[in-house]
């Protein structure tokens, strides 16, 4: 009937004899009650040929602006970076696409296989000795560590650095409400926007806390000196120690295995992932080995066949929902498979040098755009401190005027930062991302856009006092 | 492995109908699981013993073992403090599967209460609960 | 130690590069003249090293290792293995979907919004509740969302419950998830027809409940007929009644669980409306939910105003908060939307209609064949959209397990069913057809079962020994356990 259910009216009629009921109203009838049966559900509408449903969404999307059509500098937890053509062939395999999760390994030696080497990669960049196959996000693996503390340690409070995304803030006090772990920020320095290593150690002292969170860069792109802050947790009380960090970034920046922490997970998107309006994407999970069995999701191991040949199975599976139930490390089933794959091949294709190299690159640009913005009239960096991929500023001026004299000439300055933070402190203020395909020119260009918008201040001052 | 019923139900033990032993050495007990136990669970790849001088309450569970597919729960037999515990099981795991009643052990109890052993079934009723159940 | 395929490490060589990188443009800083130091990586992590056309040959080589939906039958009970449309693929692949920041200001982002918009409204249309979320990442974030929301309904009332029920039969992640929302779980036995034993729900059934968490039809394929003498308990007690939608194949456009009493009901968007796998995600888990627990669902909402504009409302101060970023994952919205407007009303009910046509055409064909002497059908005669075997005449009579029926059926060319689940069956093996398979193939996989079952019988080292013809031969997992090796050892 639908294009994708098979049977002709023959067949149907084949298989209802041998099942031995005259049709398939009867087999309803035999099992559910009459009451509850419906005749029709309204509000769903006819069905269509797939021209007519493409031709639908595709008027749908056309309502959307895409990075394809503005000049971007969004950023904020999901960037703008250049997927290179061959992974979205891979991806799109059948083989790579359509399989469940490998329950039966002997004919998921490719899944399993690319999932070991991913963990090796998520491994390398991290410092970390384990890792896992994925799991939801950035902010849903910070949670994940949060809970791995809690089974580690007990419940407790949490610290966090007052620079976590405020999407991993929100998902960790939603995820921990039920712990009895509450959750304490930790401020950072005004000047510097940097996560305050006083306040941090004095917190530490004082709340004794099973856990402690923080963001590399930060969300407001300053570059953390993460190694003082392992220090600094490991002289107050070594609660388990948590770095959420940008994996663009360790091709320069020190990694959190490095800096002495116990646990590094992070937002994939950024390797070899599209923005999809904010999912799907992938977290990934990385720790030292001695928290192995506390570790959520899916993990590959290589064995032998009887044969003695190499294989790969998915290991330590007691930890998991479906054998631990209500003492599993998490409730975790379906996660990210196919997009930390992408993410795989992306560090594959990045190699170490490429990693290196797109780091750099991404500092040079983020400082120049930082410098040529900050030079302006009205505008000054949010924060002292040295940024990574994003940097605030703040601007005398209107910012949402800014904002819409940009967005009209087809750019998107950036983010309304004290929209998303919440904090008064960082009003009229823009989060900017420059990523390696924000061009000298296109940074020029948001310069020059920017420029004039202060500059019309003053007429939009008076615009404002006639509203 | 093939075993006779004699090496499955020794005589000289105490069973818990989870599946559990006890082997009574005047005021204290050596406890493991037995034969059927790990023949259920499957090959066993961890078991990490309790500490020494935590108390264990009969009928309640004192310890996890796992296979590869499945986690058991070992149940006490009788009540008492811990003593001493078989470290040789942290890396010789399959020890629990080889040798259940012998090298498998897995914690020596000092006995809170000997009277408890009249709740437990000889190897001939332990036998007949697993052979009917 | 050899395998199949070296691994993208073992042919990796130094100096060897797919990456170009374009030109810096501006001015070079080096990290060194920005940073301190000592914050700086000293050693570059191992990554591989090698050129574009190997990369893609690796990749490729290794597909070609796994079975999938694609290629061919999967009946994995509880997993709903449909036909994956190509077209959902191309939509989700349109710039204005894939390239679209999720931050993106909302008047570039309509299209969007009001494709979530539309989804949910479908979502709740189809089982009969007000508002929905699909924030959930997948189904288990979907069942911590309605573990949250219960806690936060019962809090704000001043009722302290601690406890959700659940069936023997339930699926793992349903425990796991109460565990994560500070609960406990108490268990409620099956009744000897498969559906909750409604004595000892009663005698559970207490104001310290706070929710009572089912699957109906439950995972031995039964629909539980008393849902209505159910649904009066648990609400008469003053408890939430929460579906999990994992088998809302079986009863789509046809039941509304929300006639049936349920407050909460979550959907597998990556089984129900064939988001495909990918291998183990990505998925979607929304939720619906009745007016009762509308104020506590996660923030942003999407909601649309006089003027037909779509916004995102965050001013909920008793929601429970996020679970997750942004707004959930959106791609397999658009793949599900897709697959609604596809179908239509029409089209959605002959997706149950088939699916439980199958299982029940597939089930009598076993008999037929004699296959259920060894694997008989767990509970009851006939079944919805799957059915549970024990292999526990298998077991006795021909001694050998449900696990290597399922590891010769490789050898025949299929995916087996589920094996061991639910745990309540003894050598449990769980299969679901889905509507998306042809009369051959069911023929065909009953024939195959009944000639391993027959190999059974002759020769049963061959199905001890299986697989043979596979990629790999029987891996050992508990080596895998007993000398964990997760990951490429580090050089040096």
């Amino acid at each position: 009937m639908s294009r994708y259910t098979p049977h002709t009216e023959d067949e149907r009629a084949a298989m209802l004899d041998e099942i031995g009921v005259g049709s398939i109203e009867e087999l309803f009838a035999a099992q559910v009650p009459a009451e509850l049966l419906v005749e029709a559900i309204e509000g769903l509408g006819e069905g269509a040929a797939e021209q007519e449903v493409f031709a639908e969404l595709r008027a749908l999307a056309a309502r959307n602006r895409s990075v394809e059509e503005e000049v971007s500098f969004l950023g904020g937890g999901f960037y703008d970076h250049y997927v290179p053509a061959f992974i979205e062939m891979l991806t799109a395999r059948s083989e790579y696409l359509t399989p469940y999760t490998p329950y039966q390994p002997e004919v998921s030696q490719g899944t399993l296989q690319a999932t070991f080497e991913f963990q090796t990669a998520i491994c390398e960049l991290t410092g970390m000795e384990v890792a896992n196959a994925s799991v939801y996000d950035g902010p849903s693996a910070v949670a994940a560590a949060a809970y791995l503390a809690k089974l580690e340690r007990g419940a407790g409070p949490i610290l966090v650095s007052a620079g976590l995304h405020p999407h991993a803030l929100q998902a960790l006090r939603t995820h921990a409400k039920p712990w009895g772990c509450p959750v304490i920020e930790v401020p950072l320095e005004p000047s510097s926007g940097r996560t305050d290593p006083e306040r941090l150690a004095g917190a530490l002292a004082e709340r004794r806390p099973i856990a402690a969170v923080f963001a590399q860069p930060n969300f407001y792109g300053v570059i953390e000196d993460l190694p003082a802050l392992g220090e600094v947790c490991a002289r107050h009380g070594s609660p388990l120690s948590i770095a959420a960090v940008d994996p663009l970034t360790l091709g320069v920046l020190a990694p959190p295995g490095e800096c002495g922490f116990d646990v590094a997970v992070g937002e994939g998107q950024p390797l070899g992932g599209d923005l999809h309006f904010g999912g799907p994407s992938f977290g990934f999970f990385a720790a030292k080995q001695s928290l192995l069995r506390r570790m959520p999701g899916r993990i590959a191991g290589a064995t032998v066949d009887a044969e003695g040949r190499r294989g790969f199975v998915l290991a330590f599976q007691t930890r998991e929902q479906h054998i631990r139930r209500e003492k599993a490390t998490s409730n975790i089933c379906t996660a990210q498979a196919l997009n930390a794959f992408a993410g795989l091949l992306y560090l594959a294709w990045l190699g170490p040098a490429g990693l290196r190299e797109l780091g750099g690159l991404l500092l040079s640009r983020g400082w120049y755009a930082r410098q040529r913005l900050c030079a302006l009239p009205g505008v000054r960096p949010r924060f002292s401190g040295p940024t990574f991929r994003e940097f605030a500023v703040r601007l005398e001026g209107d910012l949402g005027a800014v904002r819409s004299h940009c967005r009209r000439q087809g750019v998107n300055p950036g983010l309304d930062l004290a929209a998303l933070t919440g904090r008064e402190e960082d009003g009229n203020c823009l989060l900017v991302a420059i990523t390696e395909r924000r061009t000298k020119a296109q940074i020029d260009r948001l310069c020059q856009l920017v420029g004039e918008a202060l500059a019309d201040q003053p007429l939009q001052a008076v615009e404002a006092l006639g509203r | 492995m093939t075993t006779t019923a004699a090496d499955r139900y020794p005589t000289d033990l105490l069973y818990h109908p989870e599946h559990d032993w006890a082997r009574l050495e005047g005021d204290h007990a050596t406890l493991g699981i037995t034969w059927y136990a790990q023949d259920t669970l499957g090959e066993v790849v961890f078991y990490e013993p309790p500490k020494v001088g935590s108390a264990v309450r009969q009928n309640e569970i004192y310890a996890e073992i796992e296979s590869v597919k499945a986690v058991a729960e070992v149940y006490a037999p009788l009540s008492g403090e811990i003593v001493e515990v078989n470290e040789e099981l942290k890396d010789h795991p399959e020890l629990i599967n080889e040798d259940p009643y012998g090298r498998g052990w897995l914690v020596r109890i000092k006995l809170a209460d000997p009277g408890e052993r009249s709740a437990l079934l000889d190897a001939a009723a332990y036998q007949a609960l697993v052979e009917e159940g | 130690m050899s395998g199949l395929q070296p691994t993208v490490y073992e042919r990796s060589r130094p100096g060897r590069r797919a990456f170009r990188p374009p030109p810096v443009e501006v001015p070079a800083v080096s990290p060194q003249e920005l940073v301190e130091p000592r914050l700086l990586r000293k050693r570059p992590p191992r990554l591989p090293e090698l050129s574009e056309p190997e990369l893609v040959r690796h990749y490729v080589r290794l597909s070609k290792l796994n079975y999938d939906l694609d290629s061919g039958f999967y009946p994995l009970g509880s997993c709903t293995m449909k036909h994956n449309p190509r077209l959902h693929e191309r939509l989700a692949a349109l710039p204005g979907n894939a390239r679209l920041h999720p931050l993106q200001d909302e008047d570039g982002a309509q299209g969007a919004l009001e494709l979530i918009w539309r989804l949910e409204r479908a979502l709740c249309a189809l089982v009969g509740l007000p508002h929905a979320s699909l924030q959930p990442s997948a189904g288990s974030q979907g069942e911590l969302a309605g573990a949250l929301l219960t806690r936060a309904y019962h809090e704000e009332r001043g009722e302290q419950r601690t406890k959700v029920l659940i069936p023997d039969t339930a699926h793992g992640t349903n425990p796991a998830t109460v565990a994560m929302a500070g609960l406990e779980v108490v268990e409620v036995r099956s009744g000897p027809d498969g559906g909750i034993d409604l004595e000892d729900l009663r005698a559970k059934a207490d104001r310290q409940v706070a929710c009572l968490m089912l699957t109906n039809p439950n995972t031995l394929g039964i629909f539980d007929r008393q849902i209505a003498e159910i649904a009066a308990i648990v609400h008469g007690c003053g408890a939430i009644l929460y579906y999990d939608g994992a088998n809302l194949n079986a009863i789509l456009g046809r039941v509304k669980p929300g006639e049936m009493g349920f407050d909460i009901v979550h959907f597998n968007l990556h089984k129900t409306f064939t988001q495909p796998h990918g291998g183990g995600g990505p998925g979607a888990g929304p939720i619906a939910v009745s007016q009762r627990l509308e104020p506590y669902l996660m923030v942003p909402r999407v909601v649309r105003d006089e003027e037909g504009r779509f916004h995102l409302d965050y001013n909920r101060p008793r929601s429970i908060g996020r679970l997750r970023g942004f707004h959930g994952n959106y791609a397999t919205f658009v793949r599900a939307y897709a697959y609604i407007r596809s179908l239509g009303e029409a089209g959605l009910r002959d997706v149950s209609a088939t699916a439980v046509l199958n299982a029940n055409y597939l089930l009598a064909r076993l008999r037929a064949l004699g296959v259920d002497r060894y694997l008989p059908l767990a509970y009851g005669r006939l079944c919805m959209h799957e059915f549970v075997l024990s292999g526990g005449p298998l077991k006795r009579k021909l001694k050998v397990r449900t696990l290597d029926l399922a590891k010769r059926l490789l050898d025949y060319g299929f995916h087996p069913p589920t094996v061991y689940f639910p745990l309540l069956v003894e050598e449990a093996l769980m299969v679901e057809p889905t509507e998306t398979e042809t009369k051959e193939t069911l023929d065909a996989f009953a024939e195959a079962i009944a000639a391993v079952v027959e190999e059974a019988k002759r020769d049963p080292e061959l199905l001890r020994t299986a697989p043979h013809t596979t990629p790999v031969r029987r891996l050992d997992e508990v080596r895998a356990v007993r000398q964990p090796i997760l990951r490429e050892a580090p050089e040096g």
